[in-house]
């Protein structure tokens, strides 16, 4: 076990392409670490550059404090689970998982104790001589896994191990991971696109786009203080809804009407000097029927009428959602986002869409005018050129993470 | 196929087109065997099923030490160069199917025109080269120039198959520690086996059966190979046509192929990557 360390880190193609720029992650021994972002944000060059498997341009990459950079991937000690698991298909299960063993020149009476042990970790031991072209997608996920945990490694590298995986197994796969992490304290880097993945699994989130590092943090903390409009549009699903707002005196003018600020975010706003023209992310949870919502609570926020154009009943909560008349919040990590949910191609897209989590026992209905309260103490503001979250300071504590807008 | 097991109309006429070609093929291959069981008498009698049949015509061959020793040369050189040629080729195909160095491009075509240049065109000039150089009439006289013209044919075949394995059953080799000639020996040679063999099969047919190369660079026993030898069979006498002992041979000559198809046959089985990768 050991802790690794990004120090720097910049990976340079010769054509002058940058896949990675500058990363700078200290990651701690036995921390469960995941790289989320859309595709082509540099995350899965990062994982091969941990695993030598791309060579680092610049920077220097630390394995239990020593300088790994020229060492090849064998000599990392480090294993890895691969998307496609990259089983030996001329190979059993049982000489699967002692291949690194074998290789490591392991004698065969320890193999076999190893991978037996690991074998019954991951309920394996019945499949054990099968060959990968006879398991299920699951079975092969385990066994990609046994692979990796059979000679205890200093740290897992996982490159989207769950993403060939049927929605209901990837959820219970999820849960068996989190287990085998805790069960091991290992420390372990994962590469997944899906922020669900990342939020449930990892100790820690590095959420990347571009190349570039947007935002390290636990996963309550890049949810509740997102650094700027890509992390705060990424991470939490149903995605935060994003409105532009003109700020008047103690007011956002916005599509919806006129929001009254909070003294404490008008105070937070004074002090980072702020522009009149900003935008305005209010998470799905945060809005509620005006109905529900008890009086004194209604002081605390804003109300406005709307049409419900679709409502989807999850059982435990409504999902309500309005159209908003008038222009929309742009901005390039809006853009961007927009093109990795592959929402800029949906026809109507463009007009924008409000969503709202309301209470089960909403009485709301479909195309009728509603009145909907909005918790003004939990809107985050962004400056709509660099996307940076203006309110970062207000909610949870930010002390000890690395933020980079 | 689907269709030829549902309409019986079809798979009657899918019978019929498959007996044509199978008698197409095997016509003259059973008139030799035919041929090789005559007596001299009633070899040109021109019946399909011998009247009187016998086993002299092989006796008579094996008599004859030019055919013993010429069935000596051909299955060593035939072996010889498959290995060598296998071998190389995989390395070459490996090289060309998973690198980038510079000079790729006309490597394989380079390759791609020795397997289109005419041979006849070369023998000549190989007859003097090997003169000058000592090697006309030897061993590797003749493995020299099969492992050139099966190089082509080794790379092609090889590098198809290289293609289709995964990249990341490299990687993932390479993460359990094995160093890069591990990997291609543990991992990427057992899985381009049934490419491998399919190789070996073709290469070890055309070095067996050729008789160009052999007939102009070898002159005696030492290195001629039994295609040669068949053609310089004489008869009993001078006026004689050796025609059992040339069919004798030719069975004889059919038979090492047989069972090298049969014994690698197995090991050609199609689908062996699958698994490795995705559900």
């Amino acid at each position: 076990m050991a802790d690794i360390v990004l120090d720097h880190i910049t990976k340079r193609y010769p054509d002058g392409t940058i896949a990675a720029d500058d990363i700078n992650v200290e990651i701690a021994d036995g921390e469960f670490i995941i790289l989320v972002g859309p595709s082509g944000c540099g995350k899965s060059t990062a994982l091969n550059m941990i695993a030598g498997l791309e060579d680092i341009s610049e920077g220097e990459l630390r394995i239990g404090g020593e300088r790994m950079n020229e060492r090849a991937p064998k000599d990392r000690d480090i294993a890895m689970v691969f998307q496609s698991y990259a089983l030996y298909p001329h190979m059993t299960v049982r000489e699967n998982m002692g291949f690194p063993l074998k290789m490591a020149k392991v004698d065969k009476a320890e193999i076999n104790r190893k991978v037996e042990e690991a074998a019954t970790i991951l309920d394996l031991t019945q499949h054990l001589d099968r060959r990968p072209a006879n398991m299920s997608g699951g079975q092969r996920q385990r066994v990609a896994m046994g692979r990796a945990i059979v000679r205890s490694p200093k740290a897992f590298l996982m490159d989207e191990p769950l993403s060939n995986l049927d929605a209901k197994l990837r959820v219970q796969m999820r849960t068996m991971v989190s287990k085998l992490q805790q069960r091991l304290q290992t420390t372990t880097v994962y590469v997944t696109h899906d922020q669900t993945e990342a939020m449930t699994l990892g100790d820690r989130i590095v959420v990347m786009r571009g190349g570039i590092v947007q935002q390290v943090g636990s996963p309550q903390t890049l949810y509740d203080t997102p650094a700027n409009l890509f992390v705060a549009g990424f991470i939490g699903s149903p995605a935060m809804n994003f409105l532009p707002a003109k700020l008047e005196g103690g007011t956002f003018r916005t599509p919806l009407g006129d929001l009254a600020l909070t003294d404490e975010l008008r105070r937070t706003l004074e002090d980072a000097d702020v522009q009149r023209e900003v935008i305005v992310g209010i998470r799905p949870e945060h809005f509620e029927d005006a109905a529900l919502v008890e009086e004194h609570q209604r002081g605390r926020g804003s109300v406005f009428t709307a049409q419900v154009e679709v409502l989807e009943s999850m059982g435990s909560d409504k999902f309500a959602y309005f159209s908003i008349e008038g222009e929309q919040a742009m901005s390039d990590d809006l853009a961007d986002l927009a093109a990795d949910a592959g929402t800029a191609d949906v026809p109507g897209g463009d007009t924008g869409t409000l969503v709202t989590r309301l209470s089960a026992t909403s009485g709301v209905r479909e195309g009728e005018r509603t009145e909907v309260w909005v918790d003004t103490a939990k809107i985050r503001v962004f400056d709509p050129s660099s996307g940076k979250n203006l309110t970062s300071g207000t909610g949870a504590a930010t002390a000890g993470e690395t933020v980079r807008a | 196929m689907a269709t030829t097991t549902g309409d019986p109309r079809t798979r009657v006429w899918w019978g019929i087109a498959g007996l044509l070609v199978v008698l197409y093929a095997l016509v003259p291959v059973l008139w030799i065997l035919s041929l090789s069981f005559k007596t001299t008498d009633t070899i040109t009698d021109g019946n399909f099923i011998p009247r009187s049949w016998t086993l002299d015509n092989y006796a008579q061959i094996f008599s004859l030490d030019i055919f013993t020793s010429a069935l000596v040369n051909s299955i060593g050189i035939a072996i010889i160069s498959t290995v060598l040629a296998v071998v190389i080729g995989t390395m070459a195909a490996y090289a060309i199917a998973r690198l980038d160095f510079p000079g790729k491009k006309v490597l394989v075509g380079v390759s791609l025109l020795i397997a289109m240049f005419p041979q006849i065109s070369l023998v000549s000039p190989l007859f003097d080269i090997e003169r000058a150089v000592g090697l006309f009439d030897t061993w590797p006289g003749l493995i020299l120039p099969y492992i050139t013209f099966a190089l082509p044919l080794a790379i092609y075949t090889l590098s198809a198959f290289f293609r289709e394995i995964p990249w990341e059953l490299e990687k993932a080799a390479k993460m359990d520690g094995a160093t890069p000639m591990q990997a291609f020996r543990s991992i990427i040679v057992p899985l381009a086996a049934p490419g491998v063999f399919t190789t070996a099969i073709l290469v070890f047919i055309f070095c067996w059966n050729d008789f160009l190369f052999a007939i102009s660079l070898t002159s005696t026993s030492r290195s001629q190979t039994a295609t040669v030898a068949i053609a310089n069979f004489t008869g009993a006498s001078q006026f004689a046509e050796p025609t059992g002992s040339i069919a004798a041979a030719a069975v004889l000559l059919t038979i090492p192929i047989i069972i090298f198809v049969l014994l690698f046959q197995r090991r050609i089985v199609a689908g062996l990557t699958s698994g490795a990768v995705k559900g």
